[in-house]
């Protein structure tokens, strides 16, 4: 029987990826955008199990809005993403570099 | 019933509406040229609201189940939001001008992050919180990478973008398992259920909220973004970044905290003072080295969160009262802070370099003198604004026992003060140079700077009646 605790298993394992995504990948900004919808999907696992469990709507409701806010969070990171590629021409993250912070 | 809901985020919708119908009516006729006007008519909008908000709204009304609250906390956070970012607004239209950054999408932005702003801090249910805090969000990472044809400003956006999304998603988690364990996502069943103590999944939610909120408020160990966002973003977006946005995060740092886990004041206190010392602290030692005048806002402003979060940690009406007044004070410093900035020029180019400071008092004595007044301010030098804002702060962290805050705060101000003093130091005696800054009078950025140094003179009398508003602001919301 899979429980609450399982998908909350899967969820937190799913977040931490996407944590780690954002901070070890040194590679391209791609992927931190995919790290960062990563993250929110395994939010919506969380909300899902829990409206299930809790036999209550609002978490499905919440869903849909993160859903909903995370396409359009992607499309302004992605044209964001395609300014600076004009500017730089290149989205590698070390290049990433003109201020140092 | 509807009616009545709908009545309460009147203001909301009056904005919201505006900023569509504006942009449609923008793009079906002269697009860029009528930037100019939108960005007169949004500043005149808001103030408009600012006034209408803080005359005709009292008493506390829950709207839409309580998702929505209308009470004294939100109108004196509102106020002071929609009033700075229509100065900002105001100051930032010539500059954008004549850098060819005046679009018409600047205000609108500007405008649908208002509207954001609005529902965080009026929010009583964490859908409402996350859908105001993405609305304004998303609004800020465009209006970051303005200047799209400029390597840093659009790295500014990315880097803001990135990070912000960082930070959504562990207020998110945070939000989940608070639903979770909680069983609603009302602040009122929040509350309720955490009448009986906090149970760890409760904890891990608060934990995670709380680091969310710390990334919006540029607290410390979250404030990475901060000072390259400064840099990179255009001088009058800065500034919007300084101000309006920080009130919005504060105030709605405050109203989760107090409105959802105020019953258990003693599972978040420890750690909004670890926020707070930490934020003072990196934000002052951090700013010593800096030879960008934005950079060291940026560090400048962490600080500043850090004195803020402190009134936060005493966990009283009394300390909310005092961060409410610190952020009001902080708000009008800054305002008149980057009226400066915005002004600094040398052959009609911007210029950011703490250098080109070097004998100012010789270029311009008067405006030299008003950036005193608030480096002075903004350092808690006594009779300034500044120091009352800190003294507030430091009494609430006292009265609530927080002694050893309350020092560390005192030690960090002192610190601080060396890098705003060092400003000081290159207007009046610096050493000779050549290239002097250009002797620019825009009449609107000389109005707010010199407005704004008279507030931190004159303020002092009676703080211009703020205290006893932010006293029933922070009883509505700390009861």
């Amino acid at each position: 029987m899979i429980g609450l605790e399982h998908y909350l298993s899967v969820a937190a394992a799913l977040f931490v990826i996407g944590i780690f995504g954002l901070f070890l990948n040194r590679k391209n900004i791609i992927i931190l955008l995919m790290s960062i919808e990563l993250m929110l999907l395994a939010v919506n696992i969380n909300f899902v199990a829990f409206s299930s469990h809790l036999q209550d709507m609002v978490g499905q409701v919440f869903t849909l809005f993160v859903l909903t806010v995370a396409a359009a969070e992607a499309a302004i990171g992605l044209a964001i993403l395609v300014c600076f590629f004009r500017n730089r021409g290149t989205i590698d993250v070390e290049d990433v570099n003109v201020m140092k912070g | 019933m509807i009616s009545a809901d709908l009545n309460t985020i009147l203001p909301e919708i009056i904005l919201a509406v505006y900023a569509m119908a504006a942009l449609l009516l923008a793009v079906y006729t002269t697009k860029d040229k009528m930037a100019g006007l939108l960005t007169w008519v949004t500043a005149a909008l808001f103030l408009a609201l600012a006034l209408w908000i803080g005359f005709a709204g009292q008493g506390t009304t829950a709207a839409f189940g309580g998702m929505i609250v209308d009470d004294a906390f939100a109108r004196f956070a509102k106020v002071v939001i929609l009033a700075s970012a229509a100065a900002i607004l105001v100051m930032s239209e010539n500059y954008m001008a004549r850098r060819n950054l005046l679009r018409f999408e600047y205000p609108l932005l500007i405008a649908l992050a208002m509207v954001g702003m609005m529902v965080m801090v009026s929010a009583g249910d964490l859908m409402a919180l996350y859908m105001g805090l993405e609305l304004q969000s998303l609004a800020l990472y465009v209006v970051a990478s303005l200047r799209r044809d400029n390597v840093k400003s659009t790295e500014a956006g990315l880097k803001y973008f990135v990070l912000g999304a960082l930070s959504s998603g562990l207020l998110l988690y945070g939000a989940s398992l608070t639903y979770g364990y909680a069983g609603t996502t009302l602040f009122s069943g929040i509350i309720e259920a955490t009448s009986d103590g906090v149970s760890l999944g409760l904890l891990f939610g608060l934990v995670f909220l709380l680091a969310g909120f710390a990334f919006k408020v540029s607290a410390a160990p979250f404030h990475m973004w901060t000072p390259d966002v400064y840099e990179g973003a255009p001088t009058p977006v800065t500034a919007f970044f300084a101000t309006a946005p920080k009130m919005a995060a504060m105030a709605l740092f405050a109203r989760v905290v107090h409105d959802a886990f105020g019953g258990t004041v003693e599972d978040w206190q420890q750690i909004v003072a670890f926020l707070s010392v930490a934020s003072m602290f990196i934000g002052g030692i951090a700013a010593i080295g800096q030879t960008d005048i934005k950079r060291l806002m940026a560090y400048s402003s962490i600080a500043h969160m850090g004195f803020a979060l402190m009134g936060l940690a005493a966990g009283t009406a009394f300390g909310v009262q005092a961060m409410l007044i610190y952020m009001a004070i902080y708000i009008a410093m800054n305002v008149g802070t980057f009226a400066f900035i915005i002004s600094m020029e040398k052959d009609g180019r911007p210029v950011t370099d703490l250098a080109s400071l070097n004998m100012y008092s010789k270029v311009e004595p008067g405006k030299a003198l008003a950036m005193l007044v608030l480096l002075f301010s903004l350092a808690g030098v006594p009779p300034m604004l500044g120091f009352f804002g800190k003294f507030y702060v430091l009494r609430a962290a006292v009265e609530a026992g927080l002694v050893w805050l309350a020092i560390a705060g005192v030690v960090a101000s002192v610190i601080g003060a060396f890098y705003y003093l060092r400003i000081v130091y290159y207007m009046y005696f610096g050493k000779d140079q050549d290239e002097a800054l250009d002797r620019n009078g825009s009449p609107v950025l000389w109005t707010f700077l010199m407005g704004s140094a008279v507030v931190m003179l004159v303020g002092v009398v009676n703080l211009f009646g703020v205290e006893p508003i932010a006293e029933a602001a922070a009883l509505a919301l700390a009861n």
